[in-house]
């Protein structure tokens, strides 16, 4: 039972892990864009999200909302004002520039708020759990956490499925020159696809904050274990991504059940093997889906 | 008035100067082939006019109105619409949400989707398939759709023959007369010289990136086209 006690855990990790990389995941996949600054964004969130709770009083959770409206509106800011620059056939300058904001971040961080860990405090839910029996406990929380990465990622799958302005992302990022020739401003829709994605960091980083203790310098494992996720599952592909993050949780936690202190270890090897055996992901087709 | 004039326009791609100097006039109603070899600017006129080739010299005036400054997505909403050379649908959307796409600019005006499978009925059967995997010919009618599903005031079209075989041509062209004769004014860039000039009101000879003849298709008579085309005298 401790065996299938791993795999309930992980499954449930993933759920996190499928927060961090749906950001990425619909970044690469709609703009080729890849954003070192991802990990770094999720901890500018969780800090934003722990002042605005203390200077208004509020519960995390109303201050989580604030801070993904204020994520979405840097998000598109920063991708018109900078990002949009930096996009072409050669992917280098965007990671360049967004490595130098992860860094940039960091050290803000640092300095405003010191490299002390913090919290956020989200009350008994943390500690609350269903017991299925003696060997399996699921958290609430970590349960929580699972049904709103698949939420977000079904309405992420709907919104480009069925809506007009889904449409646009999808051709865009099948052809942005052609995609022009239908009339879609594709600077305006990057704009956009980057506000999406730092609204979903943040609420991934709000749900990291409240999970476990972070620092300034939290943000490079998040940024690892995100890309690990969207690869193994498929770049550019939201199912893949929710798919790569419980794979990748699961990976852990089996790991550490079979050794402590190999979580990691196993995680990067899954990682490690897929890129072996399957270069485009569990559910990747190699080309932008 | 017309309703779209190319005056003295230049367009370059790095060093390499692919029109000089190139003037065309388009009335409203009214369809005007492009003929040329490969390599006489064709393509790079209608990105020109499209938006998507940067114009350093003479300017392009469209309803009134100078383009100079308005991009290319733009350009769409003011009514201009362009069916590439080479389709270049797009392989993750059906067919359906190809020929949707189309509208996306919101213009408003008679073509819908119903109206494009009236025109072009070999897309009926089609539509809620994958555009990657249609043949050239459906393709090429889907995106003549597409562009039409912007209710262009102005379509242009950019080799639309090549690479089909010639029964399919027959076709296309066949409803792009029709469209033609329901008052959408046209520029068509062809290397099918008949194809193209049986369907002009008046046509255009590009050679080495310069307008080596020009007049109506009734006037020009065919020693003198083949002149042009080839560039002998």
């Amino acid at each position: 039972m401790e065996w299938v006690n791993a795999v309930v855990q992980g499954i449930l990790l993933g759920g996190l892990y499928a927060l961090f990389a749906t950001g990425l995941s619909l970044a690469f996949g709609v703009m080729r864009f890849v954003n070192l600054a991802h990990g770094d964004l999720a901890v500018l969130a969780a800090y934003l999200t722990l002042s605005t709770t203390n200077t208004m009083g509020v519960s995390i959770w109303w201050s989580m909302i604030l801070v993904i409206v204020v994520m979405a509106a840097i998000g598109y800011v920063g991708q018109r004002a900078v990002f949009n620059r930096t996009l072409g056939d050669d992917p280098l300058p965007g990671i360049l520039v967004s490595f130098g904001l992860g860094v940039v971040i960091q050290n803000a961080l640092l300095e405003y708020y010191t490299a002390t860990d913090e919290r956020l405090d989200a009350g008994s839910i943390i500690t609350e759990s269903i017991k299925v029996n003696d060997d399996i406990s699921i958290g609430w929380f970590p349960l929580i956490t699972l049904i709103v990465a698949v939420a977000l990622l079904v309405s992420l799958q709907l919104f480009l499925a069925r809506t007009k302005m889904g449409r646009a992302f999808r051709a865009t990022a099948d052809d942005p020159e052609t995609a022009q020739l239908m009339g879609i401003d594709h600077k305006h829709l990057y704009g956009l696809a980057m506000a999406i994605a730092f609204a979903t960091v943040a609420l991934a980083g709000v749900f990291l904050g409240a999970r476990t203790t972070f620092a300034p310098s939290s943000g490079s494992s998040q940024l690892l274990f995100g890309f690990e996720a969207v690869v193994i599952g498929g770049l550019g592909s939201l199912w893949g991504t929710l798919l790569g993050g419980i794979v990748l949780g699961t990976s852990q936690t089996v790991g550490n059940q079979a050794s402590i202190g190999w979580d990691l270890l196993t995680g990067h090897l899954v990682f490690l093997a897929v890129l072996l055996f399957r270069p485009h992901g569990l559910l990747g087709t190699g080309v932008r889906t | 008035m017309s309703l779209l004039t190319v005056e003295s326009v230049e367009a370059r791609y790095g060093d390499f100067q692919a029109l000089f100097g190139i003037d065309i006039e388009v009335n409203p109603g009214e369809s005007v082939a492009i003929i040329g070899a490969n390599g006489a600017g064709k393509s790079t006129l209608l990105r020109s006019i499209m938006g998507q080739v940067t114009v350093p010299a003479g300017r392009i005036v469209f309803d009134g109105a100078d383009l100079a400054g308005v991009s290319a997505n733009d350009r769409v909403g003011r009514g201009i619409a362009l069916v590439p050379e080479g389709r270049r649908l797009f392989p993750s959307l059906s067919v359906r949400e190809n020929l949707m796409i189309g509208s996306h600019a919101g213009r408003p005006g008679p073509w819908t989707v119903d109206k494009v499978v009236e025109a072009l009925p070999l897309l009926e059967r089609l539509l809620d398939r994958s555009s990657a995997k249609l043949s050239g010919g459906e393709q090429q009618a889907v995106a003549i759709g597409r562009a039409l599903m912007s209710n262009p005031d102005l379509l242009l079209l950019d080799e639309v023959s090549l690479g089909l075989a010639p029964v399919v041509v027959r076709q296309l062209y066949g409803a792009l007369s029709e469209i033609r004769a329901g008052g959408t004014t046209m520029v068509v860039v062809e290397q099918d010289i008949g194809q193209a000039l049986a369907m002009a009101d008046r046509v255009y000879c590009m050679l080495e990136g310069r307008v080596s003849l020009s007049g109506a298709v009734d006037e020009v008579d065919q020693a003198a086209i083949t002149a042009a085309y080839f560039g002998v005298s």
